[in-house]
């Protein structure tokens, strides 16, 4: 650990001018795959980045044997060739054979891949490429191979992914409409005529194309996690596209920065390292997110446990002082052999807390409660609940008198005012099917009014 | 890569162990991924099999050394925690199986590239054979690797007659499998770990990519013959078999152009590639399913359709 920390000082002064660009390299590359990558979320094509990053081998193999030169424009269109071939073979066979679509790309892309390292190892004499570069990529390089632009020596793999980025963020804004009308119901699209299968297929140019770019960079198995981590993380953030879009490439700006410096510490691979923080962040908005988070759900439904179990208690001293027709203080001993069935007395317990620091309960003697003004009123609203949903269900639903309670004691946490005015307009009775007096609408009233 | 292509195959006792090894491999991968395609879960074998590398990494860590059984109970954890991550992600959240499968298959396999890289650079570090789980050689099999191949093929495809009804009910029906009393859970769970047993042995073989296409295609292929499931799980352990036996042979005794009659072609890929051949024969020339017999029935019917139209107007 000591290593670590002494890495971490000396952070600053690791990054020369090479790790500059190779970390600009790697932010482009992110961005560059995160944009299109929410597309084929949307649209549940995310496996066809992994996919067609496998099967592009065979066309860079091919361009490799016939040129027999390591020219990127030859690999370009072999790679593209390829990723065309591919998605045309997943998708005949599936029609053809009527196979799920799941299988037909796995058929597709193994074949294609086998083909590829069959070829590759056929050539392996003639041209050398390293396996370990194909399937890890080598960000850590990019800055050794430079090219001469407007007086600037910019990382060629740079001056590809800038390309690629600029065309994919020009195609997705001129064609927005279309795309999103396209991703999200493509039999509307077709009505209209906006030929979705051409869409599609400039579309999947477009991945193929920012697959190829990243390559290089990345590799072909990491590109996955930059296709498909941004878009999954910023799917769990929002409900919008442009925002998606944007989280999405926020996200993998984040991830590439964060890292290529965790790489730089540990000394490791970069583009593995930017992997795992792109899918740790997901895996963040997993847990974290406001609205769809594993914790923040886990909150929400404990909150409305606590609710319940308020509402619970209040409804419980309401019915005894409706039967005893005074008010009398309640002991906990009698609240928890009465609610014994409905929970954990954890739950209770800490809800009767809240209920007297909040004002709705008064503590009497120890260990004795009665409801305040306001908790009577609370209460009486939702027994009132109670009460009408029992008679609704037996005047609309026939439901016998005997069935009518436990769904009501479901459904009276949920019935508000205008939803019980409604009701009581409905069921034109003062009692329930049991013989209780439905009570009135509740008057607010002030806690200190006399009782 | 084999050495000399001119030996008598049978007779050399290395290729005996390898096509042995590969074949009982490819029939076991045949067998069970026919319960994988019939789920809808092919790809997450995947996942399963890029996830052996940081498993194995971990292992390496944790042990300091090659230790045969702990590198491949290492990947077996991990590969068991892949498929239920994805598992996990896709019930309890919006994020569908795809986006799932591919997260796992990204995220797995760039940890297990990091933790890789650190073994490697650390001076005690030796990467070597970490690698060769995810490149997969099947030259390496040795006579010890064919005997435990061979008894976990055997437990599998024990498990699998054992529990037959029940894969199938989980497979078809998964309400009619609940409705009989039988845990929908348990045999997913006991499938995907049988899934991953077959994916971590066979890695060493055929590697992370070609395990996929061992578990896939042989089933498929068989799915284009049959429409019975007994029919379908007998005849993908049979394509799956006779693919690998068949790659194996093919990669050892024909020469690569220019590689003046020695070496030979990568196994894996050749029995991935022999095993695709056969898939596509089955989607043309399939008596009932194949493209070829859909279009003569359905010229025979416009015939018929254009004989009998005008009667009927």
């Amino acid at each position: 650990m000591s290593s670590f920390a002494q890495n971490l000082s000396t952070l600053s002064t690791l990054l020369t001018e090479d790790d500059w660009w190779n970390m600009t390299t790697g932010v482009v590359c992110a961005v560059s795959c995160a944009i299109p990558g929410c597309f084929l979320l949307l649209r549940r094509l995310s496996l066809l980045g992994d996919a067609l990053s496998h099967s592009i081998l065979p066309g860079i193999a091919l361009a490799f044997i016939i040129t027999g030169s390591r020219n990127i424009s030859f690999m370009l269109f072999g790679a593209l060739l390829a990723a065309m071939i591919t998605v045309f073979i997943s998708r005949n066979i599936q029609v053809w054979g009527r196979i799920p679509e799941d299988s037909a790309l796995g058929v597709a892309f193994t074949s294609l891949f086998a083909l590829g390292v069959v070829l590759l190892s056929g050539a392996a004499r003639h041209v050398d490429i390293d396996p370990g570069c194909v399937l890890y990529g080598s960000l850590e390089f990019v800055s050794f191979d430079r090219i001469d632009l407007m007086g600037f020596e910019i990382p060629r793999v740079l001056v590809s992914l800038l390309v690629i980025l600029t065309i994919s963020i020009v195609a997705i804004t001129t064609f927005f409409k279309e795309l999103t009308l396209v991703s999200f119901d493509p039999t509307l699209a077709k009505t209209l005529g906006f030929l979705p299968s051409i869409i599609s297929t400039v579309f999947l140019l477009l991945v193929s194309s920012v697959i190829v770019a990243s390559f290089e960079a990345v590799g072909s198995i990491l590109v996955v996690t930059m296709l498909v981590a941004p878009a999954a993380t910023a799917h769990l953030l929002t409900d919008r596209l442009v925002p998606l879009l944007l989280f999405a490439a926020f996200q993998a700006v984040i991830s590439a920065i964060l890292g290529y410096l965790g790489a730089v510490m540990l000394n490791t691979s970069v583009a593995g390292m930017i992997s795992v923080v792109s899918c740790v962040l997901f895996l963040g908005a997993l847990c974290l997110s406001p609205r769809y988070g594993f914790v923040s759900r886990l909150v929400r439904r404990c909150l409305l446990l606590v609710r319940i179990a308020k509402e619970d208690i209040l409804g419980i001293i309401f019915k005894i002082e409706e039967r005893l027709g005074k008010s009398q203080p309640v002991s906990s001993k009698t609240l928890s052999d009465l609610l014994r069935d409905e929970g954990a007395s954890v739950l209770r317990t800490f809800a009767r807390y809240q209920l007297l620091s909040s004002g709705l309960l008064k503590e009497e003697s120890r260990g004795h409660f009665s409801l305040s003004p306001s908790g009577r009123a609370f209460a009486q609203s939702i027994v009132r609940g109670h009460r009408l949903w029992e008679t609704y269900l037996e005047q609309f639903l026939n439901l016998p008198s005997d069935h009518v309670h436990a769904p009501s004691h479901l459904v009276e946490h949920y019935l508000s005012p205008p939803l019980q005015s409604m009701i009581a307009r409905q069921v034109k009775t003062s009692q329930d099917p049991h013989g209780s007096i439905i009570p009135k609408e509740p008057i607010p009233k002030k806690d200190n009014a006399d009782d | 890569m084999l050495s000399p292509i001119t030996f008598s195959l049978f007779s050399d006792p290395t290729a005996r162990i390898v096509i042995l090894g590969c074949g009982v491999l490819g029939a076991c991968a045949g067998a069970l991924g026919c319960f994988a395609i019939l789920r809808r879960r092919a790809l997450v074998s995947d996942a399963v099999a890029h996830a052996a590398l940081p498993g194995v990494c971990v292992s390496y860590l944790i042990f300091g050394e090659r230790n045969l059984p702990a590198l491949i109970l290492g990947a077996f954890v991990f590969g068991l925690l892949a498929a239920g991550s994805i598992a996990l992600v896709q019930r309890y959240s919006r994020i569908k199986d795809d986006a799932a499968t591919a997260l796992a298959i990204g995220g797995f396999f760039g940890l297990g590239i990091v933790l890789s890289r650190i073994i490697q650079n650390s001076p005690t570090g030796n990467r070597a054979g970490l690698d060769g789980f995810i490149f997969g050689k099947a030259a390496s099999l040795v006579w010890s690797d064919v005997v435990s191949i061979s008894i976990l093929a055997i437990c599998i495809l024990g498990t699998l007659a054992l529990f037959f009804k029940e894969f199938s009910a989980v497979c078809f029906d998964r309400g009619f499998c609940a409705s009989l009393g039988w845990s929908v859970l348990l045999y997913e769970l006991l499938l995907v770990v049988l899934v991953t047993a077959c994916a971590v042995v066979a890695l060493p073989a055929t590697g992370a990519v070609l395990i996929v296409a061992l578990l896939i295609i042989p089933g498929i292929t068989a799915r284009f013959w049959t429409d019975s499931l007994l029919r379908m799980v007998l005849l993908g352990g049979l394509i799956g078999f006779s693919s690998a036996v068949l790659g194996t042979i093919v990669s050892a005794t024909v020469p690569p152009p220019g590689s003046d009659g020695r070496g030979g072609w990568p196994t894996g890929p050749m029995i991935t590639l022999v095993a695709s051949a056969l898939f596509f024969l089955s989607l043309f020339f399939s008596p009932r399913r194949g493209v070829v017999a859909d279009w003569i029935r359905t010229r025979r019917m416009r015939k018929l359709l254009a004989k009998q139209l005008p009667e009927v107007l």
